[in-house]
């Protein structure tokens, strides 16, 4: 079996799962909104959001719901242990960890279709003035969150304490990620839109992204055996 | 790759200053069906962890024929069953869909008839298109047992496999483990009930406080062996 | 080995203690005034911060691809040093920045980079604390990530603090203050080495005593 047809059948079982229950994206979902809501009343004063607060608090939405997202899809896999079925199956195990980092994309792209427009909308942000920009952004910044948090929340599968380590382990060295995105967007919000800085961003979380990824590829397996 | 044997030698497994397997020695041949007894936190399922490749020993090696877990890799892993306490399976999938994700997963040929045999050996071909979630301990144990030998492994690791059978079903799964000895299959099995197991097994070896004892064959019934065995303080 | 330690060790003791004498001797400062002694001690921890960092990004490693045990130790005693002289360079920071820009607080690059990275050593030592029976290994991998992030955190909090420029206050070294200066870092950094190897040993120790009492057991 070649890697993406595994990729394919892990991400594909979690997708089946998730369309039954939808527990998964509807809780990820309210508690992103709760988080632009919380965030709202600390940065818009007299009815208008401070300068650059539509930028951070879309930002702090998805890492805040991306933690969340990650935490249940790997509980999930915990809860009759099948991910110890699927460590001792004959697949490759990068191949499990690609599977289970394209579910959570998926999950958290739906979820950003919704809560991006809502920031847009609430803070009168011009988030679609530059799309394609801005979908870069979250796009990298995305996969450069999950990239990192797919690998820890597996690897604290089997710890204690998951649930706190998880954001502990997570916020620290996603902050790179978070800076971009934030900065990224701003620069596109801001009233002189600054065009070569939100590129700038963009190649870094480009850069993040390729180097993480290729790290959790490498650790993966070494991390999963006890 | 196939294997005949499994070897153990002088496995040892340390958890910080707790030992929990104490150089256990052990070796089976196609075809057998062993035991593994003794009371909780005796060992048991660490060394079903290890045999499975999903721990590594602190000390001392396991055999898959002549090849260690290390160097074999997914192959090895694609030859081993494991039947795991919490049953490895998808509550919000039904129980084709189990068989069907882990039968791809194995890459198994002629995949639809091997679920039918499934479906039927597990007594659940009208339950098929049931969500899991919705099943009976026995029902899950005995989805749970066929998805662990769905691939007809060389080996298979069943950890309590009684676990929530009636009458019935516990007939059947002795009739499987018999079938399974006939194919040359290697069975590595944890259990209390020692009174369905007597008789079926070729071999026990009590686990205490990480060490092992093999419970000779002999006068009287497995119990009554067990008991004796345990009543020394070993 | 044991004699070459504690020539080190006899040595940076020595070093330590004639350095406020080195510094106390070192040009005064006109701008900064006294304040500006903490500079002599304040760097030198950042250096032997960014060591320890680096060292145990590079034990992980061993960790994880190897079966060293050894590797192991170094890592958990690296990641315990990078926060015990983070902490150092972040106490002495802000009493910096009280006097240069008078606040306690100030989101300059450096001391931002410097704060992330040490939080990355703390929650590696959270996980091992926390996590549990067989977290070292998850640790290893934390270890591994943080290191390789430090260029990315270093990067972008540089964009991020030159968008708003500050007034760069640090002082360019007066020659009379450099030979000082150099000479704390190296007596620090003899500290770090110091620090780690009696931190590894001790580790040793213990695991030796915990297959003592294992065989005790047997």
């Amino acid at each position: 079996m070649t890697f993406l047809q595994t990729v394919w059948l892990v991400t594909r079982k979690d997708i089946l799962i998730e369309a039954r229950s939808r527990e998964i994206f509807f809780t990820t979902l309210f508690f992103a909104v709760s988080c632009v809501l919380v965030f709202a009343f600390g940065f818009v004063r007299e009815g208008k959001p401070v300068e650059d607060a539509a930028a951070g608090i879309l930002w702090i939405a998805i890492a805040f719901s991306g933690t969340l997202a990650l935490g249940r899809a790997f509980e999930r896999e915990r809860q009759s242990e099948t991910l110890r079925a699927l460590l001792i199956a004959p697949i490759s195990r990068p191949a499990l960890y690609v599977g289970k980092l394209v579910g959570v994309l998926m999950l958290l792209a739906v979820v950003e279709l919704i809560v991006v427009p809502l920031v847009a909308v609430m803070f009168q942000a011009a988030l679609f003035e530059h799309a394609l920009l801005m979908l870069g952004l979250l796009v990298t910044g995305t996969i450069g969150f999950c990239a990192v948090g797919t690998l820890f929340a597996a690897m604290l599968v089997r710890a204690r304490s998951r649930d706190v380590l998880l954001p502990v382990l997570l916020y620290p060295i996603t902050i790179p990620v978070i800076i971009a995105g934030v900065r990224g967007t701003a620069a596109l919000l801001q009233a002189d839109v600054d065009l070569p800085m939100a590129r700038a961003w963009l190649s870094m979380l480009v850069f993040f992204d390729v180097m993480f990824i290729t790290l959790a590829l490498w650790t993966f397996e070494p991390v999963m055996t006890e | 790759m196939d294997f005949t044997s499994l070897t153990f030698t002088d496995v040892s497994k340390n958890f910080q200053r707790r030992r929990a397997l104490n150089k256990v020695s052990l070796r089976c041949e196609a075809g057998e069906i062993v035991a593994l007894l003794g009371p909780n936190g005796a060992g048991k399922s660490t060394l079903l962890s290890i045999t499975a490749t999903l721990l590594e020993p602190s000390s001392g090696e396991v055999r898959y024929g002549d090849r260690l877990a290390r160097s074999s890799g997914p192959e090895l892993r694609g030859r081993i069953g494991l039947l795991g306490h919490d049953l490895y399976l998808y509550p919000e999938l039904t129980a084709e869909e189990n068989l069907q994700f882990f039968g791809r997963v194995y890459r198994l040929p002629d995949l639809s008839n091997r679920i039918e045999a499934a479906l039927a050996r597990a007594q659940l071909t009208d339950r098929r298109g049931d969500l899991v979630s919705g099943f009976s301990r026995g029902m899950r144990q005995r989805l749970a047992l066929e998805r662990a030998l769905l691939h007809q492994p060389r080996l298979a690791l069943l950890d309590e496999p009684f676990t929530g059978l009636d009458d019935a079903a516990t007939a059947a799964l002795r009739r499987r483990l018999a079938t399974l000895r006939e194919t040359g299959t290697i069975v590595l099995l944890t259990t209390h009930d020692l009174e369905t197991i007597d008789g079926l097994i070729d071999r026990a070896v009590l686990l205490h406080n990480g060490r092992l004892v093999a419970i000779e064959s002999g006068e009287g019934s497995l119990r009554d062996r067990y008991r004796r065995l345990t009543a020394v303080g070993t | 080995m044991k004699k070459l330690f504690l020539v080190l060790l006899l040595a940076d003791a020595a070093m330590l203690a004639y350095a406020p004498v080195l510094i106390v001797n070192a040009p005064y400062e006109a701008t900064m005034g006294l304040v500006q002694k903490i500079f002599y001690f304040h760097v030198p921890s950042w250096m032997a911060m960014f060591t320890s960092a680096f060292v145990c990004g590079v034990a992980s490693f061993f960790v994880l691809f190897t079966t060293r045990k050894t590797a192991d130790r170094v890592g958990a005693a690296a990641a315990e040093l990078v926060v015990v002289f983070g902490l150092i360079g972040l106490i002495t920071g802000p009493l910096w920045a009280r006097k240069a820009w008078g606040v306690w607080w100030q989101w300059d690059a450096k001391l931002t980079s410097a704060l992330i990275l040490w939080l990355i050593f703390v929650a590696y030592l959270l996980l091992r604390r926390y996590g549990g029976a067989g977290s070292e290994k998850l640790a290893a991998a934390v270890g591994l990530f943080g290191t390789a992030n430090v260029p990315f955190v270093y990067w972008s909090v540089n964009v991020w603090r030159t968008m708003h420029p500050t007034t760069a206050v640090v002082p360019s070294l007066q020659p009379g203050m450099r030979g000082p200066f150099w000479f704390c870092a190296l007596a620090f950094l003899g500290l770090y080495v110091v620090m780690l190897t009696l931190r590894v040993r001790l580790e040793n120790r213990r695991a030796e005593l915990e297959t003592l009492y294992l065989a005790v057991e047997d």
